[in-house]
């Protein structure tokens, strides 16, 4: 570990908590309907958008609607996009002549960027047309974000309202974040991507001929668009294979930096936009100070196992630390903390390859999933998960006083506690369930590159990060089976919805709820004591439902490592 | 709960296709017109030319095998810096093709470099396997050799890479890295002079 290491970690995490106010405002006025200065541009196509769709902005849905017309815009978003997927061989905008997908790979992308996971199966330079990733893929990759952020909009609402029948209106939600947010500022930074060296052209490939003279063809396309939105939209599916480590993706330490800040920019803004919308600031910057302890944590964890390397290569004569899929101009300290800030929100884009970290290094990607993606977390998921978590730990506080939990103003009661273990546990029952058939059927024995503890990690791995919707992978996994295909599709279905319905049904019961001033006998839920309690409760219940399986996986993998056991 | 799903197709259908125009088609083409208008080199993939010829790109890594080159990084972009074909070899820390393979390399590498502890960015596989640099230390471990084959004096061949050098911004971002395209490529323009 360096100086410099620390230094990057430090700037990184003190630039991110600087930001939090200003973009956390932002969110708040569109939270709140009010007109922004984007407004006068915009405004025109906002209104175009609601007269041709029949959309009155006003009109407010309660719970079951809002969830009912958010389930119908992603059922139609997905068809779309597998249909295009499967039809992209006859499609203009295909300079490379790629084929149409099959079913199965069609299925489980279309779900993939749907669900605002981005898991991947196919490498992109060898499988899809600039017309796929351009309209397929990129477009989800905005309004999947949009869909989380006006489902955090919808929570709040929920907390912040009293005694209301409704929870806003979700085409309202969804396309201001759209057009006052997410839109503006993946141009400002693609631009920024543009000028650093990610390309953006409509050409499919070009060749060279190499100063050795050897032929050498670099895939091209559309790229720095995509990629401005794959980290503000905590999405993560490259448009390369290699994901933001190739180097037109990610070309310079500098463009590395401003991925990691748009992958937590708008989660950590939320978490602003929830203390303003209940009335204090403070509720917000609690949750802010649980979600960084334990970012520094892993972060902490993951670079200094890293730069520690792998003993196995030090017995050969190769100093220092893990530079097997690394990039030299991230380094180890770079590579590191980009592990850690993709999985602690579900963005799931990686600069190095997860798979071949040291043993403990890629448990935190793995654990930061299994928790739940709450560490800031993805665009409004990250938040509303968080939210759930903080219900269970004021029953749980409850509990040990004995009295009616309260939470900003509203008490909360057994309908809400049900509600939020119910989505809550999804997550492991899906991940484990899942991991456990893929563990004894050859059709998933069949995956795994890597042999003994490190192949089982790589299916725990893919269906923890399908479930929690991040869509990083431990990418030795063949993945791009009807067997994986199919039940990753159905994982990353089960973690995106099965979580989002109970947690509206919560908005809605909250909203419904007078407003329950606080007393001297409430728990305080800003503050040390209420921090402490988030990060204890977080660890608790997501950390030890897994591990079970991280000793199988990861923590057997170390102790082989540092015994110099092959495999 | 039926009348919720009436009332949805309508919205659903149509706002699909708009923002389809808009973040699908719109957004995309604008941008590249703007970037190709503004950055015409960088938005084409930062491509090098020597006269017509295109020899690569300052951004992406090409291979670079011979005695003669620095020699780039263990590729696993297809058969070695594929450029349609990116990936890192995703071999876990206990993997035995990973030791093997390691093993293969160091020994390679000590027969240039008699006794001195290999580079770690030198045996192992960059995640997109199209890795442009290798650290400093790498690029020194193969300067006599370099020079070796060039007939050059070391001393030139070392205050090559010495220039070629690129240092963390502000310092803390980013690691010292060489740009190996452009090490051998200044390293043609030398002209041989005998080793004295």
């Amino acid at each position: 570990m360096t100086m410099e290491g620390w230094l990057l970690i430090l700037a990184f995490t003190g630039l991110l908590i600087a930001l939090a106010k200003p973009v956390g405002l932002w969110l708040f006025a569109l939270y709140e309907g009010r007109s922004t200065p984007l407004h006068r541009l915009l405004g025109p196509v906002e209104r175009g958008f609601y007269r041709l769709s029949g959309i009155d902005p006003e009109e407010e849905q309660g719970w079951r609607r809002y969830a009912v017309h958010m389930l119908i815009f992603n059922a139609v978003l997905m068809l779309f996009t597998y249909a295009l997927l499967r039809l992209q061989g006859v499609l203009p905008l295909n300079p490379s002549g790629h084929e149409g997908t099959s079913a199965h790979l069609a299925f489980n992308t279309a779900i993939s960027f749907t669900t605002n996971t981005n898991w991947q199966s196919y490498a992109g330079e060898s499988t899809l047309s600039n017309l796929s990733q351009m309209l397929g893929l990129a477009i989800h990759n905005f309004l999947s974000a949009a869909t989380g952020i006006a489902l955090a909009f919808a929570l709040f609402r929920g907390f912040a309202r009293r005694s209301a029948a409704t929870i806003g209106n979700f085409w309202a939600d969804c396309t201001r974040v759209t057009l006052y947010l997410l839109l503006p500022l993946c141009v400002v930074v693609a631009l920024f991507y543009i000028a650093s060296g990610v390309p953006q052209t409509l050409a499919g490939s070009v060749d060279v001929t190499t100063l050795e003279g050897v032929k050498q063809t670099l895939a091209l396309g559309p790229v720095a668009g995509q990629e401005a939105i794959k980290m503000l939209g905590t999405n993560g599916g490259g448009f390369f294979n290699a994901n933001s480590a190739h180097p037109f993706e990610n070309p310079t330490a500098l463009t590395n930096f401003v991925q990691m800040l748009s992958i937590l920019l708008i989660g950590a803004g939320l978490t602003f936009t929830f203390g303003k919308a209940v009335g204090n600031s403070r509720q917000g910057w609690a949750i802010l100070a649980a979600m960084m302890i334990l970012f520094l944590a892993g972060a902490t964890i993951t670079y200094w196992q890293e730069a520690a390397g792998n003993p196995v290569l030090h017995d050969l004569g190769v100093a220092g630390g893990n530079m097997e899929g690394k990039e030299v101009r991230f380094g180890i300290a770079a590579s590191a903390l980009f592990s850690v800030v993709t999985t602690a929100a579900s963005c799931g884009g990686v600069n190095a390859m997860h798979d071949s970290f040291t043993a403990i290094g890629g448990l935190v990607p793995l654990f930061n999933m299994q928790l739940g993606e709450v560490v800031i977390g993805g665009v409004g998921a990250g938040i509303y998960g968080f939210l759930l978590f903080a219900i269970l730990a004021v029953f749980v506080a409850g509990l040990m006083v004995g009295r009616t939990p309260e939470y900003v103003g509203k008490k909360i009661e057994s309908r809400e506690v049900k509600l939020a273990v119910l989505a809550i546990a999804v997550l492991p029952l899906v991940i484990l369930g899942f991991t456990a058939l893929a563990s004894v059927l050859p059709a998933g024995l069949a995956g795994p590159l890597n042999k003994g503890p490190h192949g089982f990690s790589e299916i725990l791995y893919a269906f923890t990060s399908a479930v929690a919707n991040n869509g990083s992978a431990f990418a030795g996994l063949s993945a791009n089976t009807p067997f994986y295909n199919g039940l990753l599709g159905v994982a990353m279905w089960i973690g995106r919805f099965f979580i989002i319905v109970p947690m509206l049904a919560i908005a809605g019961s909250l909203a419904a709820k007078k407003y329950t001033p606080e007393t001297a006998g409430s728990f305080p839920t800003t503050g040390p004591l209420w921090t402490g309690l988030l990060v204890g409760i977080i660890l608790i219940l997501g950390g030890l439902t897994f591990l079970p399986g991280l000793a199988l996986g990861p923590v057997a993998d170390h102790l082989a490592m540092i015994h110099g056991q092959l495999f | 709960m039926n009348k919720d799903l009436l009332t949805s197709l309508r919205p659903a259908f149509v706002m699909t296709l708009l923002f389809a125009l808009l973040l699908g088609i719109v957004y995309p083409l604008a941008l590249t017109g703007i970037g190709q208008a503004l950055f015409p080199y960088q938005a084409n993939g930062s491509l090098v030319r020597e006269g017509e010829r295109i020899i690569g790109s300052a951004v992406a890594g090409q291979a670079f095998t011979s005695d003669r080159y620095f020699n780039t990084r263990p590729s696993a972009a297809g058969g070695g810096y594929d450029g349609l074909a990116s990936s890192g070899s995703n071999l876990g820390p206990t993997s035995r093709a990973l030791a093997d393979r390691v093993k293969g390399d160091v020994e390679k590498w000590q027969a240039v470099a008699p006794g001195r502890p290999v580079p770690p960015d030198l045996v192992t596989s960059s995640a997109s396997g199209l890795d442009p640099h290798i650290s400093p230390e790498a690029a020194f471990y193969q300067a006599d050799r370099v020079a070796r084959a060039r007939r050059l004096d070391p001393a030139t061949v070392r205050a090559l890479v010495e220039d070629g050098i690129e240092r963390p911004l502000l310092g803390f971002l980013g690691e010292p890295r060489v740009n190996l395209l452009d090490l051998n490529r200044r390293l043609d323009a030398l002209r041989a002079k005998p080793v004295t």
